[in-house]
């Protein structure tokens, strides 16, 4: 037991005397944060809008006036053409397109209902979601005061249309994909390196010419990345919640509890890779290929798996990453319990043992 | 007694393309500080690893301190030290952390066994709180040292400890084997350099994986058949090349600034004067009788050795 206290001891002066392992510990997730933060915070004024008014009547204008008067937008310019709508789009400043059909506002005083047509350019989801709200907001209000406080007879039906990304896949749905993909990738490179190391500078030749059990080398390794990486999970909660405004509407302790599965499942994973490779760089080339690509592309919160040929779709589900980021949102989204995530914290849970007991049986007692 | 036995050990690596140990025998006693004499790539680290347990051989058995390598390996792992070639000790902790951690793993501590290191470790004490990578070579190796030390082990295995090490921290490591010596403790030692055979009890001379002599240092000399001259003149490349061309010289080759040589039979040189040399060409020729070292005898005997597979 001393001897394991001592092991750890050391490792955690190992990452507090280098200042790349710190950086990378610590560094990394706060900078993918901040990152993904940006894109999801940066409020949204001026953004370049273009009126397509058929109608060019009373109402039309008044209401490309209020638009005009809102700080949130700024009017490009008038077309009539629909076909020009989409190159609009392709050139890329624009965001959004109002359009007035002919007759606008005849229908709105003959048939006591028209329609406005949004389109926006949902490749970046929060933002078209964002505006296609305000301008609801702004015909909304139109219609109120047309309707002068009666009954509403007089409707205007916004008919939106996203481009690009019907499911709008957004905001909050970056959050917990990026928590898997931090927690992971630090978790394997981490631990892979920090093994190969002890290999690379001969160290682990005298290890092992001790009386020392593998098993508490192993586990003297994987300890002070777990806490390292329970303090990093804080700091992206903590991130995400007050600069990213994540919800967090499930229980905390849960999320701490299956967050723990995975970063032992990304530990056992590192030192799997460690048993395997010779030296730091392959061990930390694996550790990227093997974490980062299949995280980002198939886990889900990049590219909808829906969506996905189903070799592809088959394939995800070994990867612990999947599981995780399905659980965090059911628990930080929804706010779901243990009972309604219970089958994917199982899934990761028996992926964690496989890949523990295999790394304990790949450890090499000797140097071949 | 015999502390370390080995027997028929053979070790190849790449699917047998390198042979680095071919069936090697033989055995140390208990408290012989033993030398393990060859170039770079002789098969010595190897040997070691075996013996450490940290490789397994081919085929043959080996036993260190009456445990077998295979079998016991755990309890041969905590009763030898074990100091590898390469420096490897953690370089960012510092002297006394590097010590209290492998006290520690060996489950003792620096206070029990003190008296081991401690003509070692005064040198260190200035230090103590400098990182191990942050040293200079010679107290690495000592440092190195007290860590194989610092579970007073009965079996010491020192991988050419003074390899990269300056003259005087040779010295003064040897010195410190000495007093090891003492204290009862088996030590095999392996080393390049022959002129540190002299200061071992026995040595064996290992070249491409074989043993060529097992033997005290003067056995291995006074067993060199020949008589053995040094020359030198003012041409010594041109010289040499004369030498081997010369039907009267058994065997020549360089040695520092002189070359060593030895006559056929035929030729009684107990004179010595330049008369064998064909060529006037040399100038200010100097011979001298010499005995053989060890070095010598690792020449002659690799000669035989090439001569054999031939």
């Amino acid at each position: 037991m001393k001897q394991l206290i001592v092991f750890i001891k050391k490792e955690f002066k190992h990452v507090f005397r280098d200042n790349k392992t710190l950086l990378m510990l610590f560094g990394l997730p706060i900078a993918q944060i901040v990152l993904f933060g940006f894109a999801l915070t940066n409020e949204i004024k001026n953004s370049k809008i273009i009126i397509c008014d058929y109608a060019q009547d009373v109402s039309s204008l008044q209401i490309t006036e209020r638009i005009s008067k809102s700080k949130n937008f700024e009017i490009k310019k008038t077309i009539i053409d629909k076909g020009q709508i989409e190159e609009s789009f392709k050139e890329g400043d624009v965001k959004l397109v109002v359009v007035f059909p002919v007759n606008f506002h005849n229908d709105l005083y003959h048939k006591n209902k028209a329609q406005v047509q949004v389109i926006a350019d949902a490749s970046d989801p929060n933002t078209a979601s964002t505006l296609t709200a305000y301008i609801n907001f702004i015909v909304g209000s139109y219609q109120q005061e047309i309707n002068n406080g009666t009954d509403g007879a007089i409707k205007i039906i916004p008919e939106i249309r996203m481009l690009y990304n019907p499911e709008l896949k957004g905001a909050t749905n970056f959050v917990p994909g990026v928590m898997a993909l931090v927690l992971l990738l630090v978790c394997v490179l981490m631990t892979s390196v920090s093994i190969v190391k002890e290999k690379e500078k001969g160290t682990m030749e005298v290890l092992l010419v001790s009386p020392m059990n593998p098993f508490t080398v192993i586990i003297a390794k994987a300890i002070p990345y777990f806490f390292l990486s329970l303090i990093n999970l804080t700091v992206i909660l903590l991130m995400s919640i007050y600069l990213l405004d994540m919800p967090m509407n499930g229980s905390l302790i849960l999320l701490y509890f299956v967050s723990s599965i995975l970063i032992l499942c990304a530990l056992s994973l590192g030192l799997l890779i460690s048993n395997v490779t010779e030296t730091q760089q392959a061990a930390m080339l694996i550790s990227l290929m093997a974490m980062l690509l299949p995280t980002v592309m198939l886990s889900g919160f990049m590219f909808p798996l829906e969506n996905m040929p189903l070799p592809l779709q088959v394939v995800s589900n070994i990867l612990p990453s999947k599981w995780y980021y399905i659980i965090v949102k059911s628990i930080m989204i929804k706010g779901l319990g243990l009972m309604s995530i219970w089958k994917e914290t199982l899934i990761l849970t028996f992926m964690t043992i496989g890949l523990l007991f295999i790394s304990f049986r790949k450890f090499n007692i000797r140097l071949q | 007694m015999q502390d370390v036995i080995v027997q028929n050990i053979s070790k190849s690596f790449d699917d047998g393309k390198v042979q680095a140990l071919d069936d090697i025998s033989f055995s140390v006693e208990k408290g012989e500080l033993f030398g393990l004499i060859g170039p770079d790539g002789a098969g010595k680290t190897t040997l070691f690893r075996i013996l450490t347990t940290l490789l397994l051989a081919d085929c043959g058995t080996a036993s260190v301190n009456d445990s077998k390598v295979i079998n016991d390996y755990k309890e041969i792992r905590s009763k030898v030290g074990y100091m590898p070639g390469k420096f490897s000790l953690y370089q960012d902790l510092t002297v006394e952390e590097n010590l209290n951690f492998f006290a520690s793993i060996f489950k003792t501590s620096i206070k029990e066994n003190y008296s081991l290191i401690e003509d070692i470790y005064v040198q260190l004490e200035p230090f103590k709180n400098r990182r191990a990578g942050k040293l200079s070579g010679g107290m690495k190796q000592k440092l190195a040292l007290c860590c194989a030390l610092i579970h007073r082990p009965k079996v010491l295995f020192l991988d050419e400890p003074t390899t990269g090490v300056d003259t005087v921290s040779r010295k003064e490591f040897w010195e410190m084997l000495k007093r090891l010596k003492k204290e009862g403790i088996t030590i095999l030692v392996s080393t390049p350099y022959m002129d540190e055979a002299n200061l071992c009890e026995r040595i064996a001379l290992i070249q491409k994986g074989k043993i060529l002599s097992i033997d005290t240092p003067q056995k291995i000399t006074e067993k060199y058949p020949d008589k053995l001259f040094a020359i030198k003149s003012d041409n010594m490349s041109g010289l040499l090349k004369e030498l081997k061309k010369n039907d009267k010289i058994k065997s020549a080759f360089s040695f520092g600034e002189y070359h060593h040589i030895s006559f056929n039979e035929e030729y009684k040189a107990d004179h010595l004067d330049s008369g064998f040399l064909n060529s006037d060409d040399f100038k200010k020729i100097e011979i001298k009788s010499i005995m053989p070292t060890v070095e010598d005898c690792f020449i002659h005997l690799m000669s035989i050795e090439e001569n054999y597979e031939n």
